[in-house]
């Protein structure tokens, strides 16, 4: 796959390496030094740092200022979108605004429900889904046009993603709902937090057997637990989360104390083993208010240190 | 049909309090379909809040009256006697209704007893459901006849949501989700590769987000 944006994380993927991604939530406040301490922690670890977009409906700093803010301090920011709360107006408003500060990645999503969140009295907008997302930021990348046709001077240069949930159903339609976001435009892939490791394989195979992995970077979903309360969480109360028995009594069977590195040690091998699946191209790493783990995963799982970031912006 | 909610009791008591002569006026159409708005629920009403009146120790007259649409002109006839001499209308009907009433009795306040809920169908008696939005650019052609604007969470056109889980919408476990219906549908009809076209970005123009809408039939009026 030849270049066609100055993305950083699309220029590693391209020449082959595992990516390695991270996540950052933004503060629910304006302190630009809880951003900078996130992207201090993460910078030499991982190639680029996802920004949530109000994650779970809760309103926080944005997804477009964290973003900023990384960028200026040299961390390469994903943009994640989220159509849930603008129109087609604001979403192009707000890309041209990131390309102006040249972050080159965004990751196109619907959102999550606004129930969820701080204001479920709220009105949701999704004049747009996902996929139409994607199809908007490649039509203005590689066409140069607005949806309205009209031409924009200085398109963005943007490498777009997607997420993909192995996990949810209908599962027959998994495959080919990667299939349409790759029609639709993406051109990386998140996927939804990996433990069920025999359906996330059965999913790759799917993908293997339609040549999917070799249009799509696949980067897998990796979130360490923290403790047994956390995986119970998972499990029963966020929606598309797929947390098998063997994980929770994993982490029932060792004192509370030692659940945090049972936690870690579980994300080690599932890294380990995901990494022998033809067609995963890396990670993203989303440890949950748990940043300060994320140097030590990608360290103890040998995917450091980070691909040379040189002959950027070629 | 249209399906409508009866306020609480307190609420409408609150608007009405203070009137001395009130119609309740019924609807015999949607919301009588739904035991909600028909002239038997109006009958129903006055009761309870003349009972609500005797309690507080307030004088109101409560008289009740139905007609069979609060849509249509020609439906008021028979009780435009009542309608002229009373102070104020208490409404049964849909939001529809209550406004047509309010255009047309220019000096009539018109309180609305209803909360009017959805467009939606007779599931089972007694239960109905969401079916239809009104977006004025039908795509159920596409879906296999059932709509992911009115019965998704976050009309996906290009659903499911990751959000999904045993067959139930992320917000309410009651609720299936209609993008797993689509595509067991889908299959059903042997469309199920349909799946994968992509649905363009709609024109919302021909709904809410386009202003009020009007129709006119051509040539049927000179």
């Amino acid at each position: 796959m030849s270049l066609k944006t100055n993305s950083k994380l699309e220029r590693i993927l391209a020449a082959g390496h595992l990516a390695v991604t991270s996540e950052c939530g933004p503060p629910r406040g304006s302190d630009p030094e809880v951003i900078l301490k996130k992207g201090e922690l993460l910078k030499n670890h991982v190639d680029a740092v996802n920004v949530t977009d109000n994650q779970t409906s809760v309103t926080r700093l944005s997804s477009l200022a964290a973003c900023i803010h990384l960028k200026l301090m040299g961390v390469e920011p994903v943009l994640q979108m989220v159509t849930r709360d603008r129109n087609r107006i604001a979403l192009q408003s707000d890309i041209l605004g990131a390309a102006s500060f040249d972050i080159n990645n965004i990751l196109c999503l619907s959102g999550d429900h606004q129930v969820f969140g701080d204001c479920p009295d709220g009105q949701n907008v999704f004049d747009l889904d996902s996929m139409q997302l994607l199809q908007t930021v490649r039509h203005m990348r590689d066409n140069g046009k607005f949806i309205s046709g009209d031409d924009i001077r200085r398109p963005p240069n943007m490498f777009v993603g997607a997420a993909a949930n192995p996990f949810a159903e209908p599962f027959k339609i998994r495959v080919p709902r990667l299939a349409k976001k790759i029609a639709a435009g993406a051109e990386f892939i998140q996927t939804q937090c990996i433990y069920n490791l025999a359906r996330f394989e059965e999913w790759m195979k799917g993908v293997r057997d339609r040549g999917l992995h070799e249009e799509v970077y696949i980067l897998a979903g990796i979130t360490p637990m923290k403790s047994l309360g956390m995986a119970r969480y998972m499990k029963n109360n966020v929606p598309g989360m797929d947390v098998p028995d063997e994980i929770i009594s994993r982490l029932a069977g060792v004192p509370k104390e030692k659940q945090a590195e049972e936690g870690i040690a579980i994300c080690l091998e599932t890294i380990a083993r995901l990494r022998e699946i033809k067609g995963v191209s890396g990670f993203h790493i989303m440890a949950i208010e748990w940043e300060e783990k994320v140097p030590e995963i990608v360290e103890r799982a040998g995917l450091f240190p980070r691909p040379a970031s040189s002959g950027a912006e070629d | 049909m249209i399906v409508g909610q009866q306020k609480p009791i307190d609420e409408i008591w609150k608007m009405i309090r203070g009137q001395r002569k009130v119609l309740v006026l019924g609807c015999n159409s949607c919301v009588a379909v739904c035991h909600q708005g028909g002239t038997k629920q109006a009958e129903v009403l006055a009761s309870l809040l003349r009972m609500q009146a005797v309690q507080e120790g307030i004088e109101i007259q409560l008289d009740v009256g139905g007609i069979e649409r609060q849509c249509e002109h020609e439906f008021f006839n028979s009780a435009l006697d009542a309608i002229s001499s009373t102070e104020s209308v208490l409404s049964l009907a849909c939001g529809v209704g209550v406004q047509f009433m309010a255009e047309k009795f220019k000096t009539t306040p018109v309180y609305p007893a209803l909360n009017t809920t959805f467009l939606g169908a007779v599931e089972r008696p007694g239960y109905f459901t969401e079916k239809c939005q009104a977006c004025g650019n039908c795509v159920l052609a596409v879906t296999g006849g059932l709509c992911p604007i009115a019965r998704c969470a976050k009309r996906l056109l290009n659903g499911p949501c990751g959000g999904v889980s045993n067959g139930k919408c992320e917000i309410n476990k009651e609720l299936d989700c209609v993008w797993q219906l689509i595509v067991e549908r889908l299959e059903a009809l042997g469309r199920l590769d349909d799946y994968e076209k992509l649905f363009p970005l709609k024109d919302w123009s021909k709904d809410r987000a386009g202003g009020p809408r009007t129709f006119k039939v051509e040539g049927f009026l000179p």
